[in-house]
């Protein structure tokens, strides 16, 4: 377990203030979703280093820098981030002008910033941070890697804090491609009519959320992470049933602890049937919140649901924007957090109020 | 929860070998395995050496048993072949009896076909099994397909050290009670686009790359996997299975550099320092360590530099072996690591191949040829990748 003491977060929504939370959602009709950037980066990043990052680079240095300073942290115990698709930009660059060009005159910064590790260490190299560093690259379980990866640190002692990331971005080729595989929505919609319309497909989005992890409570703290479990192509939704039985069990928990569901449907009717055979069977009478309307779907917008998720716990209010089911409930004491990328990584965080 | 860890398989393919047997037969015939490419479809054919694995994609295929090339990448034909050959090697009969996760190392993902098919899913809008494999889960998601694993599925993307770091958090996971037992690796394939990138940062050899050599000109690149089976204390039950015991790892970064290491090798020697602290072994328990020594100019300094903060006077043998099976990237971490066990095993320390003069700046040389009948109870084996992810593993004989 851990303490969510610090958040930065650059999302398709107002979300670098933390003094505010959703209180105006962003309404487009669109097909896809992409982050608002700030106006400049030149308040986190030297403008001559910023001049040769990519999009999703400035974004992972700006939300972890916004989180760290949240929680008052300057050097973190670890730097360990989860991007399903790392620095797509620049390896779309490096690969176009490699095959325009015939594999001749190609500019070595795209490579070097292609990798995916490239964000964990341009973090690192920015805070001259040389603790422990990593990068985690599965899909819908690269963000749950790095915060499992996190939480075993420090119970083992190893970091009192960790600066963890979630963070993806969409270009306009990718979505290009992605939406040939039959997995997006095929004419624009607006994102806040998305959950209403259940259909084939949903919207892809993007996003850069890093979360300060701390060993203690402090005053700074959003809300305690008690644990979190995935399960990988489960036969039925039964699979993430057990799992989530056996987190409340670990816990001293039951169902009826449980004051609030938040959970990734994202308009998919295909892949939405797990949240609602989840809901249905474990926890009927409890309301649920629901994010990817707000976000879009990405491998790593689990890690927007757990800002959502921490927030509300904080606040002790869900955004309306965000009521899914049910009514808004108060005296939010514990949530459960479940998402899934595709029916195939399933992962559920436990969280509790302090 | 486990305390110790220790090996009980392994399993590789790369340009010296299709499997333990003739990797080892390789190494004690000092056989390199570069040469010109073959298979790969590149304009720089005939300009470079690289290490290339000796068989067409159809070929590995009838290896990883495989009945369809659909959706299979050169990076997951790599993995199967690999993976099983750990696999049965530890004797796993029932993958479910102990719980099981795998944690894969991998950075250039199915890029041998998207650099082939982009410009098809883009511009004519043609889709095929092969869009899907572009991410580097792809690889992963195959292998845990294909042994029915569950429970814990993951990727590690470090550049370089990605397999160190998977094996790194394997080893985490049982001491902490999550696994029982996990399969930890890594795999990468050669493609156009990284020989392409390290030609643009001018850092490959166009000859047999020369590691710790004063006249050192870069990197030969390198394809091949690598997976071994980790277990907890359940393994004492049957110690016949244990090859090695894990005993110390280390990762740190050196937050310096996106693609460079800093001259006095600070990350390289946080990362073994933490090793061998965690093993509570002295510097002098080692008696080998198998370098990262990519063989460009900034790597080994910074890296002799480093062994020499740690070790003082009384450097272990070392020897960089990617003169044998190129810089394998991603995949180099849990390759250089079987290596090492296999010289650890059987008494042999292998050499750094085509060096000839030492590092002005350096106070030690490789080992320049085999060492036969040399006992080696702790090895350490270094992995750096770009952005100074670096991690270093110390294995140790079973008694």
């Amino acid at each position: 377990m851990a303490y969510i003491s610090g958040i930065g977060c650059i999302s398709p929504q107002h979300t670098m203030d933390n003094e505010v939370f959703l209180e105006e959602a962003v309404n487009q009709q669109a097909l896809f979703l992409q982050c608002i950037q700030p106006n400049s980066y030149k308040e986190f990043i030297n403008p001559i280093l910023s001049r040769r990052l990519s999009k999703i680079i400035k974004m992972g240095i700006t939300s972890a820098l916004i989180s760290l300073k949240d929680a008052g942290i300057e050097n973190p115990g670890a730097v360990i981030t989860g991007t399903g698709l790392g620095c797509v930009e620049d390896t779309e660059k490096f690969l176009m002008t490699m095959l325009d060009n015939k594999e001749t005159l190609l500019n070595p910064t795209n490579f070097m910033q292609s990798t995916y590790n490239t964000i964990s260490s341009q973090i690192a190299i920015i805070l001259k941070c040389f603790n422990y560093n990593s990068t985690y690259v599965h899909r819908g379980f690269s963000f749950e890697s790095a915060v499992m990866d996190a939480l075993d640190l420090m119970a083992n002692g190893d970091a009192d804090n960790a600066l963890v990331g979630g963070i993806d971005e969409l270009t306009e080729n990718h979505f290009q491609i992605t939406s040939l595989l039959g997995n997006c929505r095929q004419e624009a919609e607006n994102n806040l009519e998305l959950l209403h319309h259940p259909g084939k497909g949903t919207i892809p989005g993007e996003g850069s959320v890093f979360f300060t992890l701390t060993k203690e409570q402090q005053s700074s703290t959003y809300c305690e992470l008690k644990g979190i479990k995935m399960h990988y192509k489960p036969a039925n939704f039964f699979g993430v049933w057990i799992e989530i039985k056996q987190l409340l069990e670990e816990h001293n928990l039951t169902e009826e602890d449980i004051d609030l569901l938040v959970m990734g449907t994202n308009g998919n009717q295909e892949t939405d049937i797990y949240y609602q055979q989840i809901h249905s069977s474990l926890f009927p009478n409890t309301s649920v919140a629901s994010f990817k309307h707000l976000c879009g779907e990405y491998y790593t917008a689990s890690a927007f649901g757990l800002l959502l998720a921490a927030n509300i716990l904080k606040r002790q209010t869900v955004p309306t924007v965000c009521q899914f089911k049910g009514d808004k409930p108060s005296n939010i004491r514990n949530i459960i957090l479940y998402n899934h990328y595709a029916g195939d990584q399933h992962s559920v965080m436990l969280l509790s109020k302090c | 929860m486990s305390k110790r860890i220790f090996i009980t398989g392994i399993g590789i393919i790369s340009a010296i070998g299709k499997n333990i047997p003739d990797t080892f037969l390789s190494l004690s015939e000092s056989r390199s395995g570069l040469g010109r490419i073959k298979w790969l479809d590149t304009v720089h054919k005939d300009e470079i050496l690289v290490a290339e694995v000796p068989f067409s994609n159809e070929e590995l295929a009838s290896m990883a048993k495989v009945e369809s090339l659909d959706g299979y990448t050169r990076t997951t034909l790599l993995a199967v072949i690999a993976a099983s050959e750990a696999v049965n090697s530890a004797k796993i009969t029932n993958m479910l009896e102990l719980t099981t996760g795998l944690i894969s190392g991998n950075t250039v993902g199915g890029m041998d076909k998207s650099e082939i098919y982009y410009y098809d899913y883009l511009k004519e809008r043609k889709g095929n099994s092969y869009i899907e494999t572009h991410d580097c889960a792809d690889s992963t998601e195959k292998l845990a397909d294909l042994f029915g694993i569950s429970s814990f599925v993951t990727t590690v993307s470090t550049a370089c050290s990605s397999a160190a770091n998977a094996m790194m958090l394997g080893a985490r996971m049982i001491q902490n009670g999550s696994l029982q037992r996990v399969i930890a690796g890594g795999t990468e394939c050669l493609t156009k686009f990284h020989i392409n990138g390290f030609n643009s940062l001018k850092i490959l050899d166009p000859n047999p790359c020369k590691p710790f050599d004063q006249n050192r000109m870069g990197i030969n690149l390198g394809e091949g996997a690598g997976y071994v089976i980790l277990e907890g204390e359940e393994a004492l039950l049957t110690p016949e299975r244990i090859i090695c015991e894990l005993s110390g790892w280390g990762n740190a970064c050196e937050a310096f550099h996106q693609t460079a290491s800093s001259p006095d090798g600070n990350g390289a020697y946080l990362a073994m320092k933490k090793a061998l602290d965690m093993s509570g072994l002295k510097p002098s328990d080692i008696a080998y360590i198998n370098a990262h020594g990519t063989g460009t100019d900034n790597n080994d300094v910074s890296e002799g530099h480093a062994i020499e903060h740690l070790f003082g006077d009384t450097i272990p043998h070392v020897s960089s072996t990617k003169p044998f099976t190129g810089h394998t990237t991603s995949a180099a971490g849990v390759i250089e690591s079987i290596i090492s066990i296999l010289g650890m095993k059987n008494n042999m320390i292998f050499p750094n191949l085509n060096f000839s003069e030492q590092i002005d700046e350096l106070k030690f040389s490789p080992v320049k040829q085999l060492i036969p009948n040399i006992n080696q109870k702790h090895v350490l084996s270094n992995s750096f990748g770009f952005g100074g992810n670096n991690t270093a593993l110390i294995f140790s004989q079973f008694s």
